[in-house]
């Protein structure tokens, strides 16, 4: 069977890293990816695992990085060769299984993976202090215990990913029953957008506040869609959108964006809400919390000068090497904080005692937000070559999410 | 060989093709036969000893009022205001109408003794004039001795301690003027009266006065009802004016106004073409407009902006009235229109215009999308007296290229009125309700109106709100040669031919329709029956 695996090869890491000048995707055609037949993976050594085949699998940033040899080579240890990549992963069970919870999942039930090896996939005992309270996402095991070294599914030999009509194993912690009422094409944007729930739920927005989103792909997206539901009723006062594109801006207010504006308005914008003044390029009242989705030299720049003194700028997008003045977060003492993946969110209102999983909180807003509606085209994988190339053109080309269709089928009711 | 009057052109088969002025170029367009043309009165015979009227003037006062000279005596304070940079249009060629009059109004107060004198620009919520400008306008003789010494003010809306409430009129219009001004034992204005609507008690209570004061005409009710604000005895927006001035007066403020009128010699003889009628235009014009058509055809627009705005104007003195306010703007308004009425009869399906590059708001800046909506549906649509020139629900085509370029030193609040209120309404008055408040008292814009060149963070919303009556009027407006993207933003339809917009206009006002074009600039009032 297909699958798209990623192996370790200096020559062509470079190749892709030249040809992706070209356009971001576009090192597939050059890079190490390669189409191959593969067998099905070997189970992973441990308990509790059970292969799925995945109906869809995004394409997210990172992907595009690491395909585009653009990644940053933090990530080097964190991943084992070959790997397939996929992390956004919708897919149906081969067998009889267990959820995280220990609730029972029949053989052909829908479910999204949450795609973090922490220590249950790991078989590490006792677990670490954060997966022990359910903080997955920061758990420091990634490269110990029973499994290849590998931050999450779709970077880890053992595991597979995605981009495979092969299947992929998935550990009972990290499976999530996908409802009845949800089609794939919305399961498939539960990952990114709890990446997008757990930015929120952590990024210190009081009630009323006034949060500017930097870039408006998938992230900044569904990032929009956490801020008006996943904070209610102490939600912030008004949400400012910087987005490229005007498909962009027009999803950002049907989400519930306050302003949707080109990123050259973004200051004038965010400094009219604030009532605030503009000295030194940068925003004196200003945004009380910054979140920026692209995670560029650029889109980091402008989110510190869109930040109040003393506001919180949070780091979602994935970023590599930028370089940026750091002038305005010294001189106005702001918060720069990462925003990486998901795990338990801390109770709000309406929240159980211990809090919530950042997947159901995820499910539920795919489902009220109609997030389905941004994949907006999949690829089988003979075509990944065009399937990228969409990809890291998305914004230019009206799209929004594109994902594969390992077991494509022509005209696929959605 | 005395000026000519005003005059319609019935267009026919062999009427040469009309200009459009069209920003900082022009166009010319071939109009349907049976259109008709409004063509401005040639320019009147200037005064031929200006210092001599202005001293006249100021010795023979109108109205109830003593002359100049018995009104300046040791010891009191005076204060000499005039109006800013946004007149005249373009910027006179020296010395200006204000320069003149001002070193006459000196001379008298030197001769009396007077020494605590300052002078104020009027500049109500514009932005202030640049040491270039006020050069310009008042002379380098009175510039040097005044502003090196602090005693050349601009007026400044938005200083609490600058502004003294003198009450309320008895429409419950608050009146707040400069303190300066209202304080003084004299306050003489010196005004241009370039167009009808200029002076009178509008000096005084709008150029002087604050945003407090400023909102109680300045809103899309006032502007309905001013029909036309170039006609004061059927103008919301004067007779606003008209109870503050008198309360003004009644709180004991002792105004000496000065009007002075120009003629309509608004261009260089290397313009020439533009003051003549096409078909009057001789082998110099024709090759003037060939070489400045071709020239600018091929300049860069920031380039040929530049061009345009170091035109100055030849405007001469053609009266100059002083004394009690109402009196000497009765004087003024029938000197305005000796020059410039032109009578024309009944109204017309479509009034095609061409817009220049300068409005009274972007002097040495950029004519944006909203003084372009402003410059057309604003000023020269209201170019009239009797009725409008284009008949209810009929079409207004206006010829400019629209560009969604804005000043950010001039304009600020215009760009984020035209990225935030216009892409959520262009209705007036919902923008009153749902915006003005905040851009008003935004402060940002406030900083920047006060300690820079910007207009204050309303100032667009007037600007809307002066296109209110014709918004009202009219059944479409067209723009043709606009930015489509930015004439969309604006509710108005884009057009890239006259023929296209004739086309499109159709629709509204159907097949055959009667069609009238204002040639303007020279600026004229029809006077519409």
């Amino acid at each position: 069977m297909k699958a798209l695996v990623y192996e370790r090869n200096v020559a062509r890491f470079a190749a892709s890293r030249v040809v992706s000048a070209f356009g971001s995707g576009r090192g597939a055609t050059v890079g190490p990816l390669r189409l191959v037949d593969v067998d099905p993976p070997d189970r992973p050594a441990g308990e509790g695992w059970t292969r799925l085949v995945p109906t869809l699998s995004g394409i997210c940033g990172s992907d595009l990085a690491t395909v585009d040899g653009r990644s940053s080579r933090y990530f080097e240890d964190l991943v084992s060769f070959p790997f397939v990549p996929g992390h956004e992963v919708v897919g149906v069970l081969d067998a009889d299984a267990t959820d995280r919870s220990g609730a029972p999942l029949a053989a052909g039930t829908r479910v999204v993976i949450e795609p973090v090896l922490g220590c249950a996939p790991r078989a590490i005992e006792p677990p670490c202090p954060a997966c022990a309270t359910g903080h997955t996402g920061a758990c420091p095991h990634l490269t110990d215990g029973r499994l290849a070294p590998g931050l999450q599914t779709g970077y880890c030999t053992d595991t597979g990913g995605g981009w495979s009509a092969a299947g992929l194993w998935a550990h009972a912690s990290q499976l999530h029953a996908v409802p009845d009422g949800l089609s794939d094409e919305a399961a498939v944007m539960v990952e990114p957008t709890a990446c997008a729930v757990h930015a929120v739920r952590t990024a210190g927005i009081a009630p009323g506040d006034v949060v500017a989103v930097v870039g408006a792909g998938t992230i900044g997206l569904t990032v929009v869609a956490a801020l008006g539901r996943v904070l209610a009723p102490a939600g912030p006062g008004a949400v400012i959108v910087g987005a490229r594109y005007p498909h962009q801006r027009d999803l950002a207010e049907r989400l519930g964006a306050t302003a949707a504006v080109e990123p050259g308005q973004l200051p004038r914008t965010v400094r009219r809400a604030t009532r605030s003044l503009a000295v030194a390029g940068s925003v004196t009242g200003g945004a009380d919390v910054v979140i920026d989705c692209a995670g560029t030299s650029e889109s980091l720049a402008a989110s510190l000068a869109l930040a109040r003194t003393g506001g919180r700028v949070a780091l979602v997008g994935m970023p590599g090497r930028v370089q940026v003045d750091l002038a305005p977060l010294w001189h106005r003492e702001l918060t720069l904080a990462g925003a990486y993946a998901y795990g338990h969110e801390a109770p709000l209102a309406g929240d159980p005692p211990d809090g919530r999983r950042t997947f159901d909180l995820a499910l539920d807003l795919v489902a009220s937000a109609g997030l389905g509606e941004l994949v907006s085209a999949t690829y089988p994988l003979e075509r990944y070559e065009e399937a990228l190339a969409h990809a890291g053109a998305a914004g230019r080309r009206g799209a929004v999410k594109i994902a594969f269709e390992p077991r494509y089928r022509k005209g696929r009711a959605r | 060989m005395s000026p000519r009057p005003g005059f319609v052109l019935d267009v026919d088969r062999s009427t040469p093709p009309t200009l459009f002025w069209h920003g900082e170029g022009f166009r010319l367009e071939r109009l349907p036969v049976g259109s008709r043309v409004v063509y401005a009165p040639e320019p009147l015979d200037p005064l031929a000893d200006p210092r001599s009227a202005i001293r006249h003037a100021l010795t023979h006062p109108l109205g109830d009022s003593e002359p100049l000279p018995a009104l300046l005596r040791p010891g009191i304070r005076l204060t000499i205001a005039f109006d800013d940079v946004s007149l005249p249009l373009p910027p006179m060629a020296r010395p200006d109408a204000r320069q003149l009059v001002m070193e006459e109004v000196l001379d008298l107060a030197a001769a009396a003794g007077v020494d605590d004198v300052v002078l104020i620009a009027a500049l109500a919520l514009h932005r202030r004039m640049t040491e270039a400008e006020l050069r310009h306008a008042l002379g380098d003789r009175i510039y040097d001795a005044f502003a090196p010494a602090g005693l050349l003010l601009q007026h400044d809306a938005e200083d609490p301690d600058a502004l003294v409430h003198l009450g309320t009129t008895d429409h419950g219009e608050d009146v707040e003027i400069n303190r300066r001004a209202a304080e003084s034992d004299l306050l003489v204005y010196v005004n241009i009266n370039l167009v009808a609507m200029d002076g009178g008690h509008k000096s005084v209570a709008t150029g002087l006065a604050s945003y407090r004061s400023l909102r109680h005409h300045h809103n899309p009710a006032t502007m309905r009802a001013s029909r036309s604000f170039m006609d004061q005895h059927h103008s919301e927006l004067h007779t606003s004016n008209w109870r503050m001035g008198r309360l003004i007066a009644a709180s004991g403020v002792k105004v000496f106004q000065i009007e002075t009128t120009l003629n309509t010699d608004t261009f260089p003889d290397a313009f020439g073409f533009l003051q003549k009628r096409e078909w009057e235009w001789n082998v110099r014009d024709r090759a003037g407009f060939v070489a400045a058509s071709k020239a600018l055809e091929r300049t860069p627009p920031r380039l040929a902006r530049r061009i345009f705005h170091s035109v100055r104007a030849p405007h001469r003195l053609t009266s100059v009235q002083a004394g009690e306010v109402e009196a000497v703007h009765a004087e003024t308004t029938a000197n305005v229109h000796r020059q410039q009425l032109v009578a024309v009869e009944g109204q017309t399906d479509i009034l095609t215009m061409g817009l220049p590059y300068i409005s009274p708001y972007n002097v040495n800046s950029i004519l944006n999308p909203i003084l372009v909506a402003c410059l057309g549906l604003g000023y020269f649509f209201n170019l009239y007296r009797g009725r409008p020139l284009v008949r209810e629900g009929g079409v207004l085509i206006m010829s400019h290229p629209t560009r969604p370029e804005f000043d950010p030193v001039h304009h600020p609040s215009y760009i984020d009125f035209f990225e935030e209120v216009l892409t959520e309404t262009t209705d007036p008055v919902a923008i009153a309700e749902r915006f003005e408040t905040s851009f008003a008292t935004d402060p940002w814009y406030v900083h920047l109106y006060r300690t820079g060149y910007a207009y204050h963070g309303v100032h667009p919303f007037y600007m809307w709100y002066w296109c209110a009556h014709a918004l009202e009027h009219l059944g479409a407006v067209i723009i043709v040669g606009g930015d489509p993207a930015t004439v969309r933003r604006m509710g108005f339809r884009p057009a890239s031919t006259l023929a296209d917009a004739l086309e499109i206009a159709s629709d509204v006002v159907g097949p055959s329709p009667s069609l009238t074009h204002l040639h303007t600039p020279p600026i004229m009032l029809a006077d519409v029956t």
